[in-house]
């Protein structure tokens, strides 16, 4: 889901893009490597293959059809590095070129696709792509690298004070979870069609300590809480954090005097704890990223 | 293709052609900060709004109807949580995310419409965005059409036959990966052959004039009015 | 006269195992033009990149005088100038101007040179208004020319073009063969189309499973290769013969 411009509180996208940048950044030096002659134009051309493909549709049932997203692809076929750059050249020509998605929320919808979306859809691959569990585990990556992104928008956006009833909050990740499992059925179907055209072209994520396994299991887990967590929109427990760290108080004076005009409605206590909620939750995902990430380089393949 | 139209637009040879692209972003974000942060929305606020786009429009000579119609395919996505709002009893909301959104896409065609991508990329790594992600936007850009137009032909060749099932489309998205690949082979061969040997040179370094600084000037003084003089008066 | 382009005994194996080149005895001189003819998977291409060094294989190379090695390869290139068989993966850049003035850039021309390069490069393929062109806007032809001034552009002594003349039509097909005609370097065309190889060249080489086996004047090649390609190939004699 790209969420366009004017959608966000201003703590919400400013904070996004703030948190996005260096990330992107130390990606963009990860993936380029010393290979930047051969680097360029696969990344470039891969992220044009996305959007071709976004064009092929996949037949599911009577007269719908789905396509193909691509994150969990793009990470199982470039590794999570390279994939979350072609994301995020992706969503960036979308942005610009398309409308398809807003420029101010350009870091809200990188964070949500180009990094825990990537991230989420090579975990289970990582994990589990090695073994017996292979089709498996391209289908978990597919389906949380979709639900993980869309949690994350909905969870922003209900930070943002963006009045979305329960009832369809729920009905929307009930949705999202429908293109989630197509997602996942598309890469399996797509990583093993590539296979047969050029079994070469398909790393196999080297063999897994046990210890580090659980790690990585429990890093998806913890993602995927947050995710959730931030979708239900009820950080009551940050909430008694604040006020007990007298946060609250103090993150009040430095909103209120310079940047007085911007209060939304639902403004006061309510307002400041969820902006502190969002922005801790979304530090404890760029964290959890990092060391994520730190750790599948340490003991990755190619 | 809606992207080989936009790029139609931005070969024009206007004032706001002719400036540094920087200038532009800058005044672009500037506007879009203006327009997010604002805090209530009214008709008076979209007219106030508007006009400098609309006139940004006019002065670029780009066809009026095309870039409002074009801006608009935000608003389903807007609509969707605009009714929510309103079910909610938020009004205000709901019409600020369909204005809002709507007044910033039409600001980003602007740009765009305004600006041929290779000019803004380049402009954008002066602005410090880091080169590689730069490159591989423009090489993105640069096979968009032709990878496209190979997808269209391979759902048509699919469709004269019957169409095809979901593992068929999921191997013709295989072949798509396939020809993709090695034409990113291809094509670093061709950058080799002509001396490619890592760091890519830009033909000529922009230089920003008086005119580029004037307009800076000018567009963000107006961004300030509208935002903290003219937008006060609703405020209250 | 030193030949220009000295070729003996490549052999060169793919990753896969296959052997592409077995054994491979050539020589270009300054100013001549050579086609080269042969089936698909007859090994032209593989050859042809060896000319400058992004295959290296097993044997001699030496253009220009330098031997084609790893840390040769900048100037090899310099002397070599490769228009590729797919103009699309040639033409990388956002405009005409841009990707012309590729080659000049990497050769270490300060942009104004560049650009004067480029500018001049293009006018002589006649491509000179296309300056500000995106490149999927242009036709075949044009694109093939474009992708030519790029190689011009950094003034090489040899110009290899692989299969130059598909998918253009026939005024294309004429438009390209007016431009090199007027280029005074020496060329080397592989080719399948035996009017424009006659047009050019005056000598040609036919290769068929990755050695040469036949090299010798055009029209003498080809009247053997309309009527009998060779003892192992299949062919129809055409009606009436």
């Amino acid at each position: 889901m790209h969420i366009p411009d004017g959608f966000l509180s201003t703590a919400v996208w400013l904070g996004l893009d703030a948190a996005s940048l260096p990330a992107v950044g130390y990606l963009a030096r990860r993936a380029r490597g010393d290979l930047e002659a051969t680097r360029v134009p696969l990344l470039g051309v891969m992220g044009a293959f996305v959007f071709a493909a976004q064009m092929i549709n996949f037949p599911v049932g009577v007269g719908t059809s789905g396509h193909l997203v691509g994150g969990a692809l793009l990470a199982i076929m470039l590794g999570p590095a390279a994939a979350a750059v072609v994301m995020t050249a992706i969503l960036a020509i979308q942005a610009l070129v398309f409308q398809d998605g807003g420029v101010l929320a350009l870091g809200a919808n990188v964070v949500n696709m180009a990094l825990v979306g990537v991230l989420a859809g090579y975990v289970p691959y990582r994990l589990w792509g090695g073994a017996r569990y292979r089709d498996a585990a391209i289908f978990l990556g597919g389906f949380f690298s979709v639900l993980a992104g869309a949690a994350l928008a909905i969870g922003e956006l209900l930070i943002s004070g963006v009045r979305i009833p329960p009832a369809l909050v729920w009905v929307s990740l009930g949705l999202f979870s429908v293109t989630a499992a197509l997602e996942g059925a598309i890469t399996v179907a797509v990583v093993k069609g590539i296979e047969a055209l050029d079994p070469g072209l398909v790393r196999r994520p080297a063999a897994m300590r046990r210890a580090a396994a659980v790690i990585f299991a429990l890093a998806a887990v913890g993602l995927a809480a947050v995710g959730v967590w931030l979708a239900s929109g009820l950080p009551d427990g940050l909430e008694k954090l604040a006020q007990t760290l007298g946060l609250e108080a103090r993150a009040r004076r430095l909103y209120a005097t310079p940047l007085a005009d911007y209060r939304l409605p639902g403004s006061g206590a309510g307002w400041v704890s969820q902006a502190a909620a969002g922005i801790l939750g979304l530090a404890l995902i760029y964290l959890l990223c990092l060391a994520v990430g730190r750790m599948i380089s340490r003991r990755g393949s190619a | 293709m809606h992207h080989v139209e936009l790029d139609r637009w931005s070969r024009g040879r206007s004032l706001l052609h002719a400036r540094d692209a920087r200038v532009k972003i800058l005044l672009l974000v500037a506007y879009l900060a203006a327009v997010a942060t604002s805090p209530r929305v009214s008709v008076a606020w979209l007219a106030v709004y508007g006009f400098p786009l609309l006139a940004a429009v006019l002065v670029a000579d780009l066809p009026v109807g095309a870039v409002l119609l074009r801006a608009a395919v935000v608003l389903p996505f807007s609509a969707a949580f605009a009714v929510a709002s309103v079910v909610a009893g938020d009004s205000q909301r709901a019409a600020a995310l369909a204005l809002k959104s709507y007044l910033s896409a039409a600001a980003v065609l602007v740009l765009m419409g305004t600006t041929p991508l290779g000019r803004l990329l380049r402009g954008l790594e002066r602005l410090r965005v880091p080169g590689f992600l730069i490159l591989v936007v423009q090489f993105l850009h640069r096979y968009l059409f032709v990878l496209s137009e190979q997808a269209q032909h391979m759902r048509l060749a699919a469709l004269c036959r019957g169409g095809w099932s979901f593992r068929q489309a999921a191997g013709g998205v295989a072949v798509l990966f396939a020809r993709s690949y090695d034409r990113a082979e291809g094509i670093h061969q061709a950058m080799l052959a002509r001396g490619f040997a890592g760091r890519a040179a830009s033909p000529e370094p922009a230089r920003a004039g008086w005119k580029d600084w004037l307009f800076l000037l000018a567009g963000l003084a107006l961004v300030a009015a509208l935002r903290f003089f003219l937008g006060g008066v609703w405020s209250r | 006269m030193e030949p220009l382009i000295k070729v003996r005994d490549l052999h060169f194996r793919y990753e896969d195992g296959t052997l592409a080149l077995d054994g491979v005895n050539f020589e270009l001189s300054a100013g001549e033009t050579v086609a080269l003819f042969g089936p698909n998977g007859s090994g032209k291409t593989t050859f042809v990149l060896h000319l400058n060094g992004l295959l290296l294989g097993q044997g001699e190379v030496t253009v220009g005088g330098l031997r084609v090695e790893k840390n040769n390869l900048g100037l090899v290139r310099r002397k070599v100038g490769l228009v590729f068989q797919d103009a699309d993966e040639q033409l990388f850049m956002p405009t005409v101007f841009e990707d012309v003035c590729f080659g000049p850039l990497n050769l270490g021309l300060s942009p104004p040179e560049a650009a004067a390069a480029a500018r001049h490069a293009l006018e002589q393929v006649g491509m000179g208004h296309a300056l500000e062109r995106a490149p999927y806007h242009l036709s075949a032809g044009e694109k093939r020319r474009v992708a030519l001034a790029g190689v011009l552009a950094m003034q090489p002594e040899i110009l290899v073009l692989d299969e130059p003349t598909t998918f253009l039509d026939p005024p294309g097909r004429r438009a390209l063969l007016e431009v090199l005609r007027g280029l005074p370097q020496a060329k080397l065309i592989v080719t399948h189309d035996v009017w424009f190889a006659r047009a050019l060249a005056r000598r040609a080489v036919f290769f068929e499973r990755g050695r040469i086996v036949r090299d010798g004047p055009v029209d003498e090649l080809l009247a053997r290769f309309h009527w009998n390609l060779s003892e192992s190939l299949d062919v129809v004699a055409p009606p009436g013969a």
